[in-house]
């Protein structure tokens, strides 16, 4: 790990003015940050620790309906909020399918949304990579790269984010509140990480020093709260990243679909929302042969990257998927195994 | 740059002076304060060998910047016997072969108290194997593992209720 400067602000303005500086970095948890620090992949000159920030680790009702949950808010503390996990169920399933009990522990609300791609060869200095050192091409086109992008990808870079509790926000319009040198701001979640394109080294939207305070739930998104799901495809159930993953919110009333969200994970540099399969399935009744349209309409522009071609069959089958297990409905209490496809309770809803 | 750490360690003040940011809490807990039972596996939060407790959450010492814990109280495996009496998690690791060769026993022990402490598992078998997920055991003991946390949260009930 390199050395830096420890800088811990005690407003929000001090941190943006320190973190505005080259080479800077915001410290929350740390549990990605250091990880990549010990590797050589992150090379900060300075960290700016917003972990004692005043009023970033609250989960507030608004006045108009919207749900605010501030960036230093934990994991685990989101995913146990009792009022948060019965208007969000799949919201709380996504971040319970994430990581470990230890991780989620430590890991924040803003950090999930920052954290950088698991490709290997992005954490390998010694590999070439476009999003970690801009101009030395990609050692994952070509090389093992059977777990990246099928959707939104580029020549320049074929990596994926990875984070779960992103899958369903974005699905649920979630509001992304910035702080910055310019002062405050916000921008959707959908438009928050950046496609690759030519400069895969921009992952977000954000200009330096701009810092993630909150995210923000609007009130509308309650309307799916009865059925909704998350489930996540992986090599193993437990602690490991999605292969693909999916999240499907459904407004049903009277046996027709009034409103629908479809959104993917693990298939591209950014959780990936499925509009046009939303509006198939619009004024539909709910049944396997809708959802099964859907989901083809969900990887329409899907193109292997690699050796992972296989991915995208399997996005097709847990988008379609997901969509039954959301209109069969949230479940009572959170599966023993969260978003999985396996389980031993008998007649739990992850059997459909 | 010289940074002030303070830190409750298993319930007693310790001041440190890191001359290092870079000092991670595992590392301080190893080798500025001799608390060499927190084990250092893989130091990348993967294998759960340095679980301890901060604040009362089990979280992964490798991966905490000691210098951002500065007022944390810190819980380690050398901290939970009272004396020679040991915690019913550790007695119950004995009572099932919880380990083999040992190495992921403290990490995993500390990581079974935050567990029982968080209250969600309950006595379903496959919760506890999901909420010990993030520990690892090369040596397999997994099965006994199980048995123990659900023994020990069983005496802990018993002792609560008594």
């Amino acid at each position: 790990m390199n050395l830096f400067d420890y800088f811990r602000p005690s407003s929000t303005a001090e941190a943006v003015a320190a973190a505005s500086e080259p080479g800077a970095a915001y410290l929350a948890a740390g549990t990605n940050l250091l990880d990549l620090m010990k590797t050589g992949a992150k090379r900060p000159g300075r960290l700016v620790d917003i972990t004692r920030l005043p009023g970033l680790d609250r989960i507030e009702q608004m006045p108009d309906g919207a749900i605010r949950i501030g960036a230093m808010v934990r994991n685990a503390d989101l995913a146990r909020d009792k009022d948060f996990a019965a208007a969000y169920p799949a919201v709380a399933e996504a971040l319970l399918s994430g990581a470990s009990a230890q991780l989620r522990n430590a890991a924040t609300v803003g950090g999930n949304l920052m954290q950088h791609t698991r490709c290997a060869y992005f954490q390998d200095p010694a590999s070439a990579c476009n999003r970690r050192a801009p101009g030395t091409g990609c050692d994952a086109i070509g090389g093992e790269n059977r777990t990246h992008a099928v959707l939104g990808w580029s020549d320049a870079c074929i990596a994926t984010h990875p984070s779960d509790f992103s899958v369903p926000l974005v699905a649920l319009d979630a509001m992304v509140e910035i702080e910055g040198l310019d002062g405050p701001r916000e921008v959707a979640l959908d438009d928050f990480h950046r496609l690759p394109g030519e400069t895969p080294e921009r992952e977000t939207v954000l200009a330096p020093g701009e810092l993630v305070t909150a995210l923000r739930l609007p009130a509308e998104s309650r309307a799916f709260s009865a059925n909704q799901r998350y489930l996540k495809l992986r090599e193993r159930t437990s602690f490991a990243f999605a292969l693909v993953s999916a999240m499907a919110a459904l407004d049903i009333e009277d046996g027709t679909i009034r409103a629908a969200r479809l959104a993917l994970g693990g298939v591209a540099a950014k959780p990936w929302r499925a509009r046009a399969a939303e509006a198939l399935l619009v004024g539909q009744s709910p049944g396997i042969a809708i959802f099964e349209e859907a989901a083809r309409a969900a990887l329409a522009d899907a193109m292997p990257s690699g050796q992972n071609a296989f991915k995208i069959e399997l996005a097709r089958r847990t988008a379609s998927r997901v969509l039954l297990l959301a209109a069969a409905g949230a479940p009572e209490r959170m599966p023993a195994l969260p978003a999985s496809t396996f389980g031993t309770t008998p007649g739990a809803l992850s059997y459909v | 740059m010289t940074l002030s750490v303070t830190l409750t360690v298993n319930g007693v003040r310790r001041d440190v002076t890191l001359e290092d940011p870079r000092v991670t809490l595992l590392d301080l807990l190893r080798e500025r304060l001799d608390l060499v039972g927190t084990k250092k596996g893989c130091d990348r939060g993967q294998c759960g060998a340095c679980t301890v407790l901060v604040d009362g959450r089990r979280i992964n010492s490798c991966l905490a910047l000691a210098a951002s814990l500065d007022g944390a109280d810190v819980m380690t495996i050398e901290g939970l016997a009272k004396g020679d009496a040991l915690d019913p998690v550790q007695a119950a690791f004995i009572a099932h072969d919880g380990f083999q060769c040992g190495f992921c026993t403290p990490g995993q022990i500390m990581s079974a108290v935050g567990l029982i402490n968080e209250a969600e598992a309950g006595d379903d078998p496959e919760r506890i194997r999901e909420g010990m997920s993030g520990n690892l055991c090369r040596c397999g003991a997994h099965a006994g593992i199980v048995e123990a946390v659900l023994e020990a949260q069983k005496k802990l009930e018993q002792r609560r209720v008594a």
